[in-house]
């Protein structure tokens, strides 16, 4: 079994799973059932700074989205930072670590946007013994309608500013985390860094609303015949939040910086395409609350199974090592030539391919008689809409024309790199010359 | 009564009296909510869908299991009816395995088709549970259609042409519309009295007049229908039974297999309808193991079905045959008859084993004994009570004999003799009396 062990900033943990800053991590009692059930770390759940504790709606809070079956795809929820009061949670976060030494525990922290704020919530945790803070910049509901959560998260010098602030006051490792409600993440990504963080998590929830009542014509999830967006997560946001992790990874302004990889993060394979992005390690929350805190022990079997495989020895081994062939479009090779190719012993016959090819793409599917579908070498523009749409995991792949052999669909034999840079129809390339 | 399945003779009550309502139970209890939402989940939309074409009424199975995803069943029913009004009947007894399910393309995948009649009667019992006819009658055109015989096929012509705004008037000689719906399914496939639910639900459409108890050729003759209607439609089934060409054939206890099925299905108490403690059942088909699997419902000790050929000639579905000998019944294949003996009433019938050689089948010179003292005959009906002028075709009424004059169901040639076949030979020549009668397909 491979060593899971992570060293994230300086905070230790024996695994890179730790739960993320939410629902699951808000009381000791449950704190203390996932560190049992085998999590190597917890961001728990976000304080608010002393006095009467935030109030939460009393109908439902969270939202969601199904695919075959209601396997749940997408979460989303209203719920605003911890409701108990802080000195509660500064006890429990104290008895815990003082029982799971070895696990990494880190407070998300959200306070109003003043220094004094931030100082008085500093020295209050560092009390705990606790790993490290978190700095929510992301939750985008309830809480930024306050000038807090994402309202920070959006405006890089106030992300800046406020980092600053911690790392003054405060000797813990801190970590910033992003909201993905911005139209370019690095710009924050940057800003936290310029404010001494010592890493940036992502990404926090996206704005949304799952679904409308057609009878009362009110968004879910409703309160009282009213609804607003909520922050959404879970496996539909995975894309997204991988895109942001591998842009702060290879910008080269915050190229090292250390990320804690968040979104729809469901099994050990999510886990290890966020590392190979460049995350060091990753935070869940919607797996944990839909299936319960035992689903990390196949994150956990997975990820082993998987570096065993490939020989690493370490997780270090694993991260970012995708992130060197993260690139922009114009330098994808345009004389890479690929067709698709329909394996016919393991077609079912559905025809899928055929009529999302024929009615919405390049018409490279041919249907022949019994049913047969054969891919038209001089349509296939090798799209992968067929592989997408096809039930039949690898029955349907892409496959490479070899160097000088000539495509049929162009009449040109496929030739060494050149990429958008190098196109005779560029202007800039023609420029160029 | 005392009596038990071991009770010698053709004898009711061999049972507990509870035990019935079980024995005839739904076969295949209805899907719920969310069952039906699971299993229309594993549906791939195909393009073409295979299923779609394997049905003989076309029905736009892909989209209506799309309708029950969407939680829309009342739209599904509609796609289902408007190519087989019937579409509730046969979500109950057409044999899937060997249709839609069979060519559904997940069954190719896995072995495990998506429950394509299950999802029908889901969808159709949603909407007659509503008491809902969602079709309407077209303007009248003041045509008026005979259709003879209340069966399937008759009673989806009657359907269409109604709705096209002919009125219809349909003649039936049983006392109860339904043909074969009625009388020849097996009781625990249409419980709590389905088929004449589904009569009544249909006949909503309006513009049909049910005539029962009239018979063809005695009441009334296709001369008199011609001339009084501007079109006639038969759907007279196949009322004739097949001899079996064995010796003592006529002994009390050997029956046709169809007449113990219809006396069953209208049996008011189960319990009531004798059966032997030793039956066998003679054919291959459908029929042939409904008798047999009901004779050991109602407790018969030892039901044994003998089927001439092979399994894989047998026309009942390997899921019929399954489901045969789940109950209890043992299938022997590759023997045929020689004689039923018996002194006074059948006591046992022997056998041959038989040969299928090019020349035919042939009898070996090995022969067994099963006891009997009910020998059901279940070997196939044919064509009886053709109205003199029409010229029979392989045994069966062409489609279209004569100018006004239409045909269709299992008395008429084309297709597998199946409800669903029935429905949608039914329904075409509606289609075509209505281009007839009016002059164009609108």
């Amino acid at each position: 079994m491979a060593n899971l062990a992570s060293n994230f900033i300086g905070i230790k943990s024996p695994n890179p799973f730790w739960l993320a800053s939410a629902p699951p991590t808000d009381k000791e009692v449950n704190v203390r059932r996932a560190f049992e059930a085998g999590w190597g770390g917890v961001v728990w759940k976000t304080l608010g700074s002393e006095g009467p504790p935030v109030v939460n709606v009393n109908g439902p809070r969270y939202g969601a989205i199904w695919g075959a079956d209601r396997r749940l795809l997408g979460l989303n929820n209203i719920e605003l930072i911890t409701d108990r009061p802080l000195e509660v949670n500064l006890r429990e976060i104290k008895s815990v670590k003082r029982d799971y030494p070895d696990r990494a525990l880190i407070i998300s922290l959200m306070v109003p946007c003043d220094e004094d704020s931030w100082k008085d919530i500093l020295s209050r945790i560092e009390d705990t013994g606790a790993d490290g803070v978190e700095l929510n910049f992301g939750c985008p509901h309830g809480m930024a309608e306050r000038g807090m959560g994402s309202a920070v998260g959006q405006v890089p010098e106030y992300i800046e500013m406020v980092t600053r602030w911690v790392k003054k006051h405060s000797r813990m490792p801190c970590i910033v985390k992003l909201t993905p409600n911005i139209t370019d993440v690095r710009k924050p990504a940057e800003a936290a860094k310029r404010g001494g963080a010592d890493a940036v998590s992502l990404i926090n929830t996206i704005n949304s609303i799952t679904s409308v009542d057609l009878d009362d014509f009110a968004p879910e999830p409703t309160i009282d015949g009213k609804g607003t967006h909520g922050g959404y997560c879970g496996p539909a946001v995975k894309p997204i939040a991988l895109n942001m992790v591998a842009e702060i990874a290879r910008n080269p302004v915050t190229a090292g910086l250390p990320i804690s990889g968040i979104g729809g993060v469901t099994t050990w394979r999510d886990a290890a395409e966020f590392m190979a992005l460049g995350a060091g390690n990753v935070q869940v929350c919607t797996a944990a609350m839909t299936y319960g805190f035992k689903v990390v022990q196949e994150m956990i079997s997975g990820l082993s199974d998987y570096m065993d495989r490939k020989g690493f020895t370490s997780t270090a081994d694993l991260v970012g090592r995708a992130v060197p062939n993260v690139t922009d479009w114009q330098f994808l090779n345009l004389n890479y030539v690929t067709k698709a190719h329909i394996d016919q012993d393991a077609c079912i016959k559905c025809g899928r391919c055929y009529i999302a090819c024929e009615d919405t793409s390049h018409q490279a599917i041919e249907m022949g008689p019994g049913r047969t579908f054969t891919v038209k070498d001089e349509e296939c523009v090798a799209c992968n809409l067929c592989v997408n749409v096809c039930p039949v995991e690898n029955c349907i792949t892409m496959v490479e024309m070899p160097k000088g052999k000539v495509d049929p669909r162009t009449g040109v034999p496929v030739g060494d790199y050149a990429n958008w840079t190098m196109h005779p129809n560029n202007p800039s390339s023609q420029a160029a010359e | 009564m005392s009596n038990s399945q071991l009770t010698p003779g053709i004898v009711p009550a061999r049972l507990p009296a509870a035990t019935y309502a079980d024995n005839f139970a739904d076969h295949e209890p209805p899907f719920d909510v969310h069952e039906a939402r699971v299993a229309a989940d594993r549906c791939y939309f195909c393009h073409d869908a295979p299923c779609m074409t394997a049905c003989p009424t076309s029905i736009d199975i892909p989209l209506f299991i799309r309708q029950i995803a969407t939680g829309t069943p009342d739209a599904a029913a509609k796609t289902i009816l408007s190519q087989n009004i019937l579409g509730g009947m046969c979500a109950r007894v057409c044999p899937t395995e060997t249709l839609c399910e069979e060519a559904c393309v997940r069954e190719t995948a896995e072995g495990k088709p998506v429950e394509i009649g299950r999802l029908q009667r889901y969808a159709t019992d949603v909407l007659m549970a509503k008491g809902v006819h969602p079709f309407t009658r077209a303007a009248a055109t003041g045509k008026r259609v005979a259709v003879v015989g209340a069966g399937p096929s008759g009673l989806a012509c009657a359907h269409r042409l109604a709705m096209k705004g002919h009125d219809v008037t349909v003649l039936e000689r049983r006392p109860k519309p339904g043909g074969l719906n009625e009388y020849g399914i097996a009781t625990y496939k249409a419980t709590d009295d389905f088929a004449q639910r589904e009569v009544e639900w249909l006949l909503k459409i309006g513009g049909i007049t049910v005539k029962n108890g009239v018979t063809l050729g005695k009441d009334v003759v296709l001369a008199d229908l011609m001339a009084d209607y501007d079109a006639v439609f038969l759907g007279i089934g196949l009322a004739g039974v097949n001899a079996l060409r064995a010796a003592g054939e006529d002994l009390p206890g050997v029956q046709n297999a169809v007449d113990f099925i219809a006396d069953l299905r209208q049996a008011e108490d189960r319990a009531a309808v004798p059966v032997g403690r030793d039956v066998v059942v003679i054919g291959g088909g459908m029929t042939a193991v409904d008798a047999a699997v009901q004779s050991k419902l109602l407790g018969a000790e030892n039901v044994t079905i003998v089927y001439r050929r092979g399994r894989d000639k047998m026309s009942a579905s390997g899921y019929e045959q399954e489901h045969a000998t789940q109950t209890g019944v043992r299938i022997i294949y590759g023997a045929a008859p020689v004689r039923v003996t018996g002194t006074g009433k059948a006591e046992a019938v022997e056998f041959a084993y038989t040969e299928d050689t090019p020349e035919g089948l042939k009898l070996k010179s090995e022969t067994f004994t099963l006891k009997a003292d009910q020998v059901f005959k279940a070997i196939g009906q044919t064509l009886a009570g053709v109205p003199d002028g029409i010229t029979i075709a392989a045994g069966k009424l062409p489609r279209n004999p004569a100018p006004k004059l239409w045909c269709g169901g299992d008395c008429a040639l084309g297709g597998e003799d199946l409800t669903v076949t029935a429905v949608a030979e039914g329904r075409d020549a509606a289609e075509e009396i209505h281009v007839a009668l009016m002059g164009t397909a609108g």
